[in-house]
């Protein structure tokens, strides 16, 4: 290339520049759209590993296993053409930062100026491989996983065993009870959701799990679980000394994030996913970072400042969305013109009748105080506080109060909240424990995972993971 | 700044053909004490904080005396608040009792499968107008076509609209503010004595429901539903005839209204004749630039609220300016331009929140189907007064007549 300027060269790429993108799915997709909806012209290559076009994972564990949806009617709406070529069904394996190339598992290898990451995470697999090879035992992450599990649950199994009381796994033991089917939840923490929401919210999850019909078994840890002679899972076996019979096991042990192909490749990446700054550009394993490599969607680890600039890593649906919209507009824009990801974290969840929804990082809080509502009528909102401020804030069937709480926590209100509000009981008058286990006992993985500190801290150590 | 009387200006029937340069003055200064007593709240990012924040309470039980002597909020001893004058948990209650027969999680398909029958009923009435050099669209259409849905509905008996309809009327003026003390004692006494005879008619229609149930909202309502029991007879009462005037009170505006936007802007008539799709963004678009509730009047403060640098104290009546936060240029490009593909277009014409309205499914689909059906089937139609007659409210804003000259009805 000949010597041109910094601003001439981002006008070349603009234009003519090559952009791949690795992980075709909610985060890959919108950043593809987001790109040429920005003007860039240039030419763009879509891999993912699932043959699939890009389709939407929430409805996976509720209406399609009601059979309210067939798994194939779950595509993404696209909101604008891409023009992109799709590498559907080939997996990267390898990248090579200082030719820019990323490697295929089919062989081949595709060049590019400027990477995007959005590998996203998988489902944990049952740690005992001859076990989790059982047939019955699933877990559910893709759509291949939800249309096997389906078709399981279709047939009418006599017991069906949910291990991890995650969301993941409170929406299948949900799916499950709506469809008459008899479940069992064996969850290793005090509570269901208790590493997301803590032991106060989880109490409330866990009447929601008993009033529905679950058999919920809570600080118990599966031991192992046994087939018939045909290989079919039948018993599960757990540490307390008691047993279940199961003709199906649902794994929900959260999610591993997909980076083990970039072990190799110099970036910061590892078990927890690719560090990148608030503008989303990849650091390196040296802290360095890269102005090339983009990462956004699940397997990102971005600093946020509204929580000490520590590193958040979110499975959320909507930071998959917001972060891949930055990041698709940092990857063709010039310094000054580019934007930070300040997303707000919050998600939801659709379980046992009630709708959950929550902002900010609850599991940062050391209190909680039930602010609107009651935990009695499993209609509430709980603020909760760190420090001394508001720092999220969950809501059972009262969502429309969240945009309040956002607002809190986005100027770091005093915690407790010494105002009066509608609809405030006597309970909610003091706050309490919030409840969070020891983050170093192992758990499901909350949906939040908190490391790191500032970008500008020099001590981060970094070890990678080898597959 | 001053706020003087602004709020009697707005309110000044003068004014109602265009009270938005007035809303932009307003917007200079974002929350305001007006003379009157109550606090003022323009622009759309602190009116959207308000309408999500726990600290306003919809009760006028909890107005200082001295804010409700102000602003006459009204309490009838005998009929308590409906469900938009109520706080959560009782409003949130009654609102999912009334919302069971109505919309999901338990009725979804109530509004989409109501499509084909109004239709007919928007056909029937465009019939109605054949041979007319001119028509009224308020008295032709945009009146009889939301009575006729929420009669329905409901399960009200259609031809008692002329029972009806004054008391509907008195009540739906009930939100407007009042200058002088005779006119609130006036009005008081006005609006209570149309919700009591209403109530009363109300009340014969659901009790004979409960002893013979159809398939209408009133035999829901008696019936009750699942985890929340059923409303108490007063309770069914209330909140029917909330719906009642709510469902026809305010659509009535939104077409109205619409058909006025289109013929002042004929290009976009024009438009819409040609792509029927448009009709789902331009009534957004006519929600946030003509929106049939101009205000909510009727808030107040449960703690202090530090707000666009005004503290708005406990106990203090708040308005907010809905119809001026859709206009608010910080929020919308070109807001005071109609654009009937308007993107991004989160406007504040059904509220927001808790108390978000309770129809806008319906009223969405009635104002799509009547203006689609008008463009398509109006010949040649002409503004004959521009502006036209208004009603005197200024809260459910709307033309009192809209005439239209016309070459004929086609199809």
């Amino acid at each position: 290339m000949p010597p041109v300027s910094v601003d001439g060269y981002l006008e070349a790429f603009r234009r003519q520049g090559r952009i791949v993108v690795v992980g075709a799915s909610l985060a890959g997709l919108r950043a593809a759209e987001t790109l040429r909806d920005e003007g860039f012209t240039g030419t763009l290559t879509m891999i993912g590993d699932e043959p699939h076009e890009p389709y939407d994972r929430p409805p996976l564990s509720k209406q399609v296993l009601l059979g309210k949806v067939p798994p194939d009617h779950t595509d993404l709406p696209r909101r604008r053409p891409v023009d992109a070529e799709w590498r559907l069904g080939v997996a990267a394996t390898g990248l090579d930062l200082a030719a820019k190339r990323v490697q295929l598992s089919d062989g081949d290898s595709v060049e590019y100026d400027r990477l995007l990451i959005t590998t996203g995470v998988r489902a944990r697999p049952w740690p005992r491989e001859l076990e989790a090879e059982l047939d019955g035992v699933f877990v559910l992450r893709t759509r291949d996983d939800a249309r096997r599990l389906h078709h399981r649950l279709k047939a009418g199994p006599r017991g069906v065993l949910v291990i991890g009381a995650g969301f993941t796994g409170s929406e299948i033991a949900s799916a499950c009870r709506e469809r008459g089917l008899s479940v069992t939840v064996a969850e290793r923490g005090a509570a269901p959701l208790v590493g997301a929401l803590g032991g106060v919210v989880g109490e409330v999850a866990a009447e929601l799990h008993r009033s529905h019909g679950v058999d919920l078994r809570c600080g118990v840890q599966v031991t192992g679980l046994e087939g018939d002679a045909a290989g079919r899972v039948r018993t599960a076996h757990f540490s307390d000394g008691t047993a279940v019979e199961a003709e199906a096991v649902v794994v929900a042990l959260g999610a591993t994030r997909n980076t083990e192909w970039l072990a190799d490749s110099g970036l910061g990446a590892g078990p927890r996913g690719i560090a990148c700054d608030a503008g989303c550009r990849a650091f390196d394993v040296r802290g360095i970072v890269t102005d090339d490599v983009f990462v956004a969607g699940d397997v990102a680890r971005s600093p946020h400042p509204l929580f000490g600039y520590q590193f958040l890593s979110l499975e959320h649906w909507g930071n998959a969305v917001a972060q891949a919209e930055i990041a698709a507009h940092n990857m063709v824009s010039a310094s000054a013109d580019r934007r930070p990801h300040l997303w707000m974290p919050s998600f939801w969840s659709a379980q046992f009748g009630v709708n959950i929804k929550s902002v900010g990082v609850p599991p940062m809080a050391d209190q909680i105080i039930v602010t609107q509502g009651s935990l009695a009528e499993h209609r509430f909102t709980a603020a909760y506080g760190h420090q001394g401020r508001v720092i999220a804030a969950v809501t059972f069937d009262q969502a429309k109060w969240l945009d309040f709480y956002e607002g809190e926590i986005e100027r770091a209100a005093p915690f407790p909240p010494e105002f009066p509000t509608v609809d405030r009981r006597p309970e909610g008058m003091q706050p309490v424990p919030a409840g969070f286990p020891d983050p170093s006992l192992p758990s499901h993985g909350p949906t939040v995972t908190l490391s790191g500190h500032s970008p500008t801290d020099r001590r981060i150590t970094f070890t990678p993971r080898r597959a | 700044m001053t706020s003087v009387a602004l709020l009697h200006r707005i309110t000044d029937f003068a004014n109602r053909p265009d009270p938005y340069p007035l809303y932009a003055e307003l917007r200079r200064t974002p929350v305001v004490r007006d003379e009157a007593g109550p606090y003022l709240v323009s622009t759309y990012w602190e009116i959207r904080s308000l309408l999500h924040d726990p600290r306003i309470s919809s009760d006028a039980r909890n107005l200082t005396a001295e804010a409700a002597r102000a602003t006459g909020q009204d309490q009838d001893p005998d009929l308590p608040p409906n469900f938009l004058r109520l706080d959560p948990p009782e409003h949130d209650r009654l609102r999912r009792l009334a919302m069971a027969p109505f919309g999901p999680p338990d009725t979804p398909r109530r509004v989409y499968d109501m499509h084909g029958e109004l239709t007919d009923v928007v056909a029937g009435l465009i019939d109605g107008c054949r041979g007319k050099e001119q028509i009224d669209l308020v008295d032709d259409i945009s009146y009889p076509f939301p009575v006729t849905v929420i009669c329905r509905l409901l399960g009200v008996p259609r031809e008692d609209e002329k029972l009806f309809h004054e008391w509907a009327d008195t009540i739906a003026a009930g939100p407007d503010p009042v200058v002088t003390d005779e006119e609130r004692e006036a009005k008081l006494d006005s609006v209570r004595r149309a919700r009591r005879e209403l109530a009363g008619y109300l009340a014969g229609l659901i009790e004979e429901r409960r002893r013979s149930p159809r398939d209408d909202m009133l035999s829901a309502m008696a019936a009750g539903h699942g985890a929340d029991g059923r409303m108490s007879p007063v309770e069914a009462v209330t909140t029917s005839a909330l719906l009642l005037v709510a469902g026809h009170e305010t659509t009535v505006n939104l077409i109205t209204n619409g058909m006025l936007t289109l013929l002042r802007n004929p290009d976009v008539l024009q438009r819409l004749r040609a792509e029927p799709d448009l009709a789902a963004p331009l009534v957004e678009e006519l929600l946030r630039f003509e929106p049939p509730v101009q205000m909510l009047p009727q808030r107040t403060t449960l703690a202090d609220i530090d707000i666009a640098g005004t503290i708005i104290p406990k106990g203090a009546s708040v308005y907010l300016m809905l119809a001026s936060g859709s206009r608010d240029p910080q929020r919308f490009t070109d807001a005071d331009r109609f654009i009937p593909d308007r993107a991004d277009n989160q406007h504040l014409g059904f509220g927001h929140g808790l108390h978000a309205c309770f129809g806008a499914p319906l009223a969405r689909l009635e104002a799509q189907l009547a203006l689609t059906a008008l463009v398509r089937r109006l010949d040649a139609p002409r503004l004959v007064e521009d502006p036209p007659p208004y009603r005197p409210n200024a809260v459910l804003r709307g033309p009192r007549h809209l005439p239209i000259a016309i070459g004929g009805i086609k199809g």
